[in-house]
């Protein structure tokens, strides 16, 4: 017997999605498409570095005091006389029994210093990365000379001694390449996920959802927009990637080291893809779905508002949550389906830790399924008048078995 | 043009004629509206079968509800044995009232995109597109965009989509709304040709006279009702057949050969009409008196009564005239 049932849901979806996608592509509204990333990109660039702001302030980089125990007392005891009149580093006397190799200090995890003061008042000497120690030396002469003998006193040379990196550099970039990829994939989804709102109003519109619905499941209707748009969302970030990569890579002597994500560059890219695709699918079938409630494009444009504050919150949301890993909040970044991409993308920057990310990414296409299920299913209620009611389905189904009977 | 549909194995084999759709007692209520209450057909395979009546009857519920669009509140549905439409969604052909297309596709991706929905491969129905436009006179407009084409044209690409796929069953609904009197012609000629081709088509409508002159079997519906199905001839024999008499002259003894109810004309240049039913005694009996008596026999005939008439009786004066007005607004 030849297979007469109607398409399987993946085959139909990819039948809706091959449509959509070659439509758009070869639109001219696709050009200006592409034009989104110069806006794009600069709200990028300057959230980016409001984020990393934010997250050194939240937790600040402090000063290893490692000098005799007299010496110490007067440093701490010069900050308090200086700090109200002066911008001056948080610090932390080194006791005695501790240890107080420069390297060590920089390397413990626990107490995020950023420079290591070491030698004497007279002749201090400053450890840390380049940029932090080129940064503080000024502030440390002065506490110096002020713990020596008051504002009279000569200000000290300030040794310096360059490390590689430290625990603090690594928290403070790692922070900030969490919070580039939040604020990116917030960008990504809010300028893309936002035209699936639309998506369903041609075919409402020209009535070619009854041709649909009368051949295939509208699941599949739903998956297949989702899919096309996804598919044109990837087109333009190659180009947009494409471009922005040349730009690095001509000026990559220029920015010096870019700041390693925890898992590493190569799978980062692979889980920001990932998640983005997880995001985009969640926010779009929730979009998917308020959009083909609507009746006309005006009630689109209406609902497109609240909407983008949905997306707002989440991003707020996971922004907030990721300078606090594994706290009550954060946990229900990760866990709420519209903000796990988010949360879990902050995660792949800041923790070296992978099972996570693969439970997520279950947890969140699960929760893609739910929604598409939950929103084609209101659709052919609502849109397509098709249920049947509680009382009359058991009648329809009493019906039924007596007429098989 | 067209070719055998899909060889379609029997659901089940009764020995009585095989059923394209059975549908028995559907009911489907939106809101508080009773929209279609108690719907029964029974469509032949093979057939040409019509859903005659005024908007607002029910007529597209009904189709919805065969196609598998929507559930019915109650009642059971079977095309072709199968109780879910969609088990057999590759077999069925759908063009809905409301025609859609998208406006940026050209032709043959058109075609080719509606029976890939069906489970054709793009390709192949590209090409068979193609093969369909060029056989329906649209060779011109293959690689036109479907907004570039005149509405008629894109009927015609759009009812071109439905067949691609070559179903068995075909469900138009309304196929006729819409088309000037020539692709009218065209369709009524197209839907001969499937079903010739062994395609069971069944077709809305509220112009009567597609419905009888391509039906095989009507269902008559009005308030989401259906008062008659079946067959064309045994709805219009319901009523019984007129003769239409022509006389010289409109007095003499041969006036009691004519039944007391029979209606007379008398017509301008003085000749004389009468119509009544035919008499039980027979026509040849008639004759003769007539013709004894001199009547002077002008022109003599029986007409048997048309689907109109047999849809006032059927489905009472206003749905009559509901439908009329429906027909006569079209053409407006």
């Amino acid at each position: 017997m030849a297979d007469a049932s109607r398409l399987p849901l993946w085959r139909a979806a990819m039948v809706i999605a091959r449509r959509d996608f070659r439509a758009i592509l070869f639109s001219k509204a696709f050009l200006f498409f592409l034009l989104g990333p110069i806006f794009f990109g600069a709200i990028s660039v300057m959230a980016g570095t409001l984020g990393a702001k934010a997250a050194e302030s939240a937790d600040p980089p402090r000063l290893a005091v490692v000098l005799s125990e007299e010496e110490g007392a007067a440093f701490a005891a010069a900050h308090a006389r200086l700090e109200d009149a002066v911008s001056l580093p948080e610090f932390a006397v080194v006791g005695g029994d501790e240890p107080r190799e420069a390297d060590r200090l920089l390397s413990d995890t626990s107490r995020n210093f950023g420079a290591v003061l070491t030698g004497t008042l007279e002749a201090p000497e400053l450890s840390g990365t380049e940029e932090r120690i080129d940064r503080w030396r000024g502030q440390v002469a002065l506490l110096a000379a002020e713990a020596r003998g008051g504002p009279s006193a000569e200000l000290p040379e300030v040794a310096l001694k360059p490390t590689a990196t430290s625990v603090a550099t690594i928290r403070s970039a790692q922070t900030a390449t969490a919070t580039g990829a939040i604020t990116l994939l917030f960008l990504l989804t809010m300028l893309l996920a936002g035209m699936v709102l639309s998506n369903l109003v041609e075919e409402k519109a020209n009535k070619i959802i009854e041709i649909l619905a009368a051949a295939i499941p509208m699941d599949a209707v739903f998956y297949g927009k989702l899919f096309a748009m996804l598919g044109v969302s990837f087109v333009g970030i190659a180009v947009w990637g494409g471009i922005a990569g040349t730009i690095l890579w001509l000026g990559s002597s220029a920015l010096g080291p870019v700041p390693t994500p925890a898992v590493g560059w190569p799978l980062f890219v692979v889980l920001f893809v990932t998640y983005f695709a997880t995001a985009y699918l969640l926010i779009g079938s929730v979009f998917l779905t308020i959009g083909s409630m609507a009746p006309t494009v005006r009630d689109v444009q209406t609902l497109s508002m609240p909407a983008t504050i949905l997306q707002l919150a989440v991003f707020f949301l996971a922004t907030y949550a990721l300078s606090d890993a594994g706290s009550p909040v954060e946990l229900f970044a990760v866990i709420f389906p519209v903000s796990s991409p988010y949360a879990m993308v902050a995660r792949a920057a800041q923790s070296p830790v992978l099972w996570t990310h693969l439970a997520a990414i279950a947890w969140q296409l699960l929760w893609v399924g739910i929604f598409v299920k939950v929103g084609s299913g209101l659709f052919r209620k609502l849109v397509m008048k098709s249920g049947a009611g509680g009382k009359a389905k058991k009648a329809w189904f009493g019906i039924g078995r007596t007429a098989k009977g | 043009m067209l070719t055998e549909p899909d060889a379609v194995p029997r659901a089940h084999d009764t020995g009585s004629p095989p059923l394209a759709i059975e549908a028995r007692g559907l009911v489907k209520r939106f809101d508080r509206t009773l929209a279609v209450d108690g719907v029964d057909i029974s469509v032949p395979e093979g057939a040409i079968y019509g859903i005659l009546g005024p908007n607002g009857a029910g007529k597209t519920t009904t189709l919805r509800m065969l196609l598998g669009i929507i559930d019915p509140d109650e009642g059971v549905r079977r095309v072709f044995g199968h109780e879910r439409p969609h088990e057999i969604a590759r077999w069925i052909g759908y063009l809905p009232e409301e025609r859609g297309l998208y406006p940026s596709m050209k032709c043959d991706e058109a075609i080719g995109f509606m029976g890939a929905l069906r489970g054709l491969p793009v390709e192949e129905g590209r090409r068979r597109g193609r093969e369909l436009l060029e056989g329906h006179g649209l060779g011109h407009a293959v690689d036109k965009q479907i907004r570039q084409l005149s509405k008629g044209m894109a009927q015609t690409v759009q009812l071109l989509g439905t067949l691609v796929h070559k179903p068995r069953l075909v469900v138009l609904d309304e196929p006729f709304s819409g088309l000037d009197a020539i692709n009218q012609g065209k369709l009524e000629g197209l839907i001969r040709e499937m079903a010739e081709a062994g395609t069971t088509v069944i077709f809305s409508t509220h112009v009567i006279h597609h419905a009888e002159r391509l039906c095989d079997d009507v269902a008559i519906i009005a308030g989401g009702k259906v008062p008659y199905a079946g067959s064309v001839d045994v709805a219009r024999d319901r009523i019984p057949a007129q003769v239409r008499l022509e006389t010289a002259n409109g007095e003499g003894e041969w006036r009691g050969a004519l039944p007391d109810n029979a209606r007379h004309d008398k017509k301008a240049h003085g000749g004389h009409f009468w119509y009544f039913p035919v008499p039980d005694s027979g026509i040849e009996v008639l004759l003769k008196r007539l013709i004894d008596g001199g009547a002077g026999i002008l022109s003599l005939s029986i007409e048997r009564a048309g689907l109109h008439d047999a849809f006032v009786e059927i489905a009472g004066e206003a749905a009559a005239r509901a439908l009329d007005e429906d027909a006569a607004g079209e053409i407006a």
